[in-house]
């Protein structure tokens, strides 16, 4: 199985591939792409650069341009496929119908996968891809059990790439408006989920309260461990109950259920994080990469490197474990 | 303007559900209705029977009838039940997720909201695929509404103008989490809410509500103020998402604002009296935060 | 888009907070190593402006180095930023102006300012040459985080792809002398380090979520 590693900044792809992966995915810096964060992301230039890093040690590039293009601005996203291709990229990951058309007619012979962002979740919605655009490879959205994804392999004429380990998503990606509905802002459009610059906290008599825009998203006492109001993950009240309503705040590892995604036919693994830093990158992809050498060399995977990563209260095997519906 | 009535997307009483299109077959002045399941394929065999008799109702009332198909396809019955909606309806089939654009094979259909369509190149090639009919996403600001209408004049545009906005669909059913069921025996209790679950901010202050494995808006999106400027766009439909309200009331006061013979103003009035109390906004209209409610002029693009 | 000065604190006992949507961070051990109390004291009545001089330089040196560590600052490359190591008697102030960007030495730190980071030395010098994940970190216990959050995201992401080793530029302008208080340095926050690394990596990543 292939390793697929983020990288929002040149150092962090140089980081990345170093560190162990088969291929990094990036992308620009602008609304093209779903980590549209400041300070994040690559010029062509640094692109190319990039490209040419990861080429000569034998690892690939993924560009993500997996916003969808906005009505009357499209030449932004044809630009960045453009780019994309004379940066040498080795495939485009790309969610639009509009613009996975414009790639395919203009650039027929660069890689298309369809990003998660798709939401593209059984054989079906894989098949329209893969024989309107000639897709190689698709991105599941984080929703399927790994029988599921079992199912999806046998019956998919691409490659299946799922996520094994950071951010996630509880909403199936791609659908999702609630960023924009508390601040105008969303992945879909601006490639940014309840952004910084709507969030603020008070401290209101020892307690803090995340807010996003105008809406409370979380409170937390003294002593309690406060959270980045994402707001599929903050606190809500119900006449039912009151609490982590979607989701607590849980990021995925999957580590553990590496041989068993190798076994559904999987091609290739995802790791979440294109807005962390150089240290997250390299930590993470350097165990992924070690528990991969071992699973092939049919060690056990090794539960304390592993644990390095999993170890503490916040993470979830997701929806790969069908209990989590 | 012509006007859509969306499908139910709450887990209503079967009856409730037939008696309910019966009266807008009898009363409501609506061009098209859409029919089906679109939240979740559990919920769906409570429908099969009365499904017959109610498109028959409202097609001899004179109706438009679209059958609205899953928007978030995972499961191998929910493919069966997409495809075979696909292929077998005699009827003008709206799509809300991709999957059924690989059964339909050019034929003409509808797209549902919860189908990416922001921008032209999309519009343009779903309509080349057959698209006759879109509704367009929720999400979309003015701007690109009005973009949208200009690029595909041949296609019926459509914009989600009366009831709580669809936000976010997911495996996960937060009804059955709620209620710590899981779900695979969920025991339908999202049946308890008609209008969704109210979920709010720990400070009480109105914010979501959940419908089993969707999550809406607490607000109830609302562009009666917004209909000269939608059919100046050229947008021909505006859709009116079904809630636990009088929805003929909300029909004619569409209708009458559309036909000139009620003012915005009053309009506006009668709604919050017919909606008792439930706040309404605009903002994704107007290319704001979606909660929010704005008069005046949209703002523009980006 | 930014937020007022005043918005945000970050001060509360155990409660750790990012500016992301990707960090909750429970660093129950922070690594935090202040300089011990006496050097902090020993440094007090130093004149600032000798030092001043040798800031300067060494920002020189760096804009000369990382030319693209402003660039990609893009929109927010302008930003005042106030650095207040919590063990030293003195602050900085960075101002972003493109082609005009300044490290200022300052007795405690000017009210006007898009942003403040204050934490131990150790920590602010790890998060610039790259060794501690910022989410990890930035937000810590032992940090505190006040203004503008797209601008802080900005330096902080600009600062990670740079990779400055603020040790080794200042150290290197120095000569020899330099280089031997670099090494001695680095001893010191390198033990040290090593203790407060593992408690880093071992919860990092673990706790990012989208």
């Amino acid at each position: 199985m292939e390793l697929i590693c983020p990288a929002g900044t040149p150092a962090s792809l140089r980081t990345a591939v170093d560190a162990g992966a088969d291929a990094i995915y990036c992308g620009f810096r602008n609304e093209t792409n779903a980590r549209n964060f400041p300070g994040l992301n690559f010029s062509p230039e640094e692109l190319t650069e990039g490209v040419q890093y990861a080429h000569f040690r034998g690892a690939k590039v993924l560009v993500a341009i997996n916003t969808f293009p906005r009505a009357g601005a499209l030449e932004l996203w044809h630009k960045a496929v453009d780019d994309a291709v004379a940066a040498g990229a080795d495939a485009l990951i790309l969610c639009d119908i509009g613009l996975m058309a414009y790639a395919a007619e203009h650039y027929p012979g660069t890689r298309l996968h369809v990003s998660v962002q798709a939401a593209a979740a059984n054989p079906d919605a894989i098949c329209f891809y893969v024989e309107r655009f000639n897709a190689k490879r698709v991105v599941l959205p984080r929703v399927l059990s790994i029988p599921e994804i079992a199912a999806i392999t046998r019956a998919s004429a691409c490659e299946v790439e799922v996520f094994v380990f950071g951010g996630l998503c509880v909403m199936a990606e791609g659908r999702c408006s609630l960023s924009s509905y508390a601040t105008g802002l969303s992945p879909n459009m601006n490639g940014v989920c309840s952004p910084a610059s709507h969030v603020s906290y008070e401290n209101a008599g020892g307690t803090v309260v995340s807010r996003l825009g105008d809406f409370t998203i979380n409170k937390f006492g003294s002593g309690e461990p406060a959270a980045y109001p994402t707001l599929c993950k903050g606190r809500f009240q119900t006449e039912v109950s009151t609490g982590y309503i979607f989701e607590d705040p849980v990021s995925l590892d999957a580590a553990t259920l590496l041989p068993g995604l190798r076994d559904a036919g999987v091609t290739a693994l995802k790791i979440e994080g294109r807005q962390r830093s150089r240290a997250y990158i390299e930590n993470v992809v350097r165990s992924f990469r070690e528990a991969l050498s071992a699973m092939e060399q049919g060690r056990a995977v090794p539960a304390g490197m592993l644990l390095a990563m999993s170890e503490g209260q916040s993470n979830t095997l997701g929806a790969y474990r069908k209990t989590w519906r | 303007m012509k006007l859509t009535l969306g499908p139910v997307l709450y887990n209503w009483e079967p009856d409730a559900w037939r008696d309910f299109y019966f009266r807008i077959a009898d009363e409501a002045p609506v061009d098209a209705v859409c029919v089906g399941e679109v939240v979740c394929s559990k919920r769906l065999p409570f429908f099969q029977d009365p499904v017959p008799e109610v498109v028959e109702r409202l097609a001899s009332a004179g109706k438009e009838v679209l059958l609205s198909s899953l928007a978030l396809v995972t499961l191998g019955r929910e493919r069966k039940q997409t495809a075979s909606l696909a292929r077998e309806a005699d009827l003008l089939v709206e799509v809300n997720d991709i999957t059924g654009l690989t059964h339909l094979d050019g034929r003409p259909h509808a797209i549902g909201p919860y189908v990416n369509v922001y921008n032209e190149a999309t519009l343009s090639w779903l309509a080349r695929n057959g698209a006759r009919r879109v509704c367009l996403p929720p999400e979309l600001p003015a701007s690109s509404i009005e973009a949208l209408a200009k690029c595909c004049p041949d296609v019926e545009l459509e914009v989600w103008s009366f009831g709580r906005v669809p936000l976010a669909i997911s495996a996960r059913c937060y009804h059955a989490r709620l209620h710590k069921l899981t779900k695979d025996n969920c025991q339908f209790v999202c049946g308890k809410d008609p209008d969704g679950l109210p979920t709010d901010t720990l400070d009480g202050q109105s914010f979501l509500a959940v419908n089993g494995v969707q999550t809406l808006s607490a607000t109830y999106a609302n562009l009666i103020e917004n209909i000269a400027d939608l059919a100046d766009m050229g947008v021909v439909s505006c859709r009116l998402s079904p809630q636990a309200v009088d929805m003929v009331a909300v029909a004619r006061i569409f209708r009458d604002v559309a036909d000139g013979k009620l003012g915005p103003e009053e309009a506006q009035h009668a709604l919050e009296l017919v909606c008792d109390g439930t706040t309404f906004s605009n903002g994704f209209f107007k290319g704001a935060c979606g909660a929010e409610y704005r008069t005046g002029a949209p703002a523009g693009p980006g | 888009m930014s937020l007022s000065l005043l918005q945000l604190k970050y001060k509360l006992d155990g409660c750790i907070y990012s500016s992301r949507e990707d960090a909750i961070m429970t660093l129950s051990n922070t690594p935090a190593t202040a300089l011990p109390p006496l050097v902090s004291l020993a440094l007090r009545p130093l004149p600032l402006y000798p030092f001043q001089l040798f800031l300067s330089a060494v920002l020189r040196r760096i804009v000369q180095q990382h030319p693209r560590m402003f660039e990609r600052l893009g929109s927010y490359a302008g930003k005042r930023y106030g650095l207040a190591p919590s063990d030293l008697p003195f602050a900085f102030v960075l101002d972003t102006a493109p082609q005009a960007a300044r490290l200022t030495v300052v007795r405690s730190l000017p009210l006007r300012l898009d942003a403040r980071i204050s934490g131990p030395l150790q920590i602010l010098l790890g998060m610039v040459n790259g060794s501690y994940d910022g989410d990890a970190l930035f937000f810590s216990r032992a940090i505190v985080v006040e203004g503008d959050m797209e601008a802080v995201l900005a330096l902080r992401n600009a600062v990670d792809d740079a990779g400055v080793d603020v040790l080794q530029e200042g150290a290197s302008l120095l000569g020899p002398p330099g280089r031997f208080c670099e090494a001695l340095l680095r001893e010191y926050f390198g033990g040290e380090q090593k203790k407060g690394l593992s408690s880093v990596s071992r919860r990092q990543g673990e706790t990012s979520w989208n």
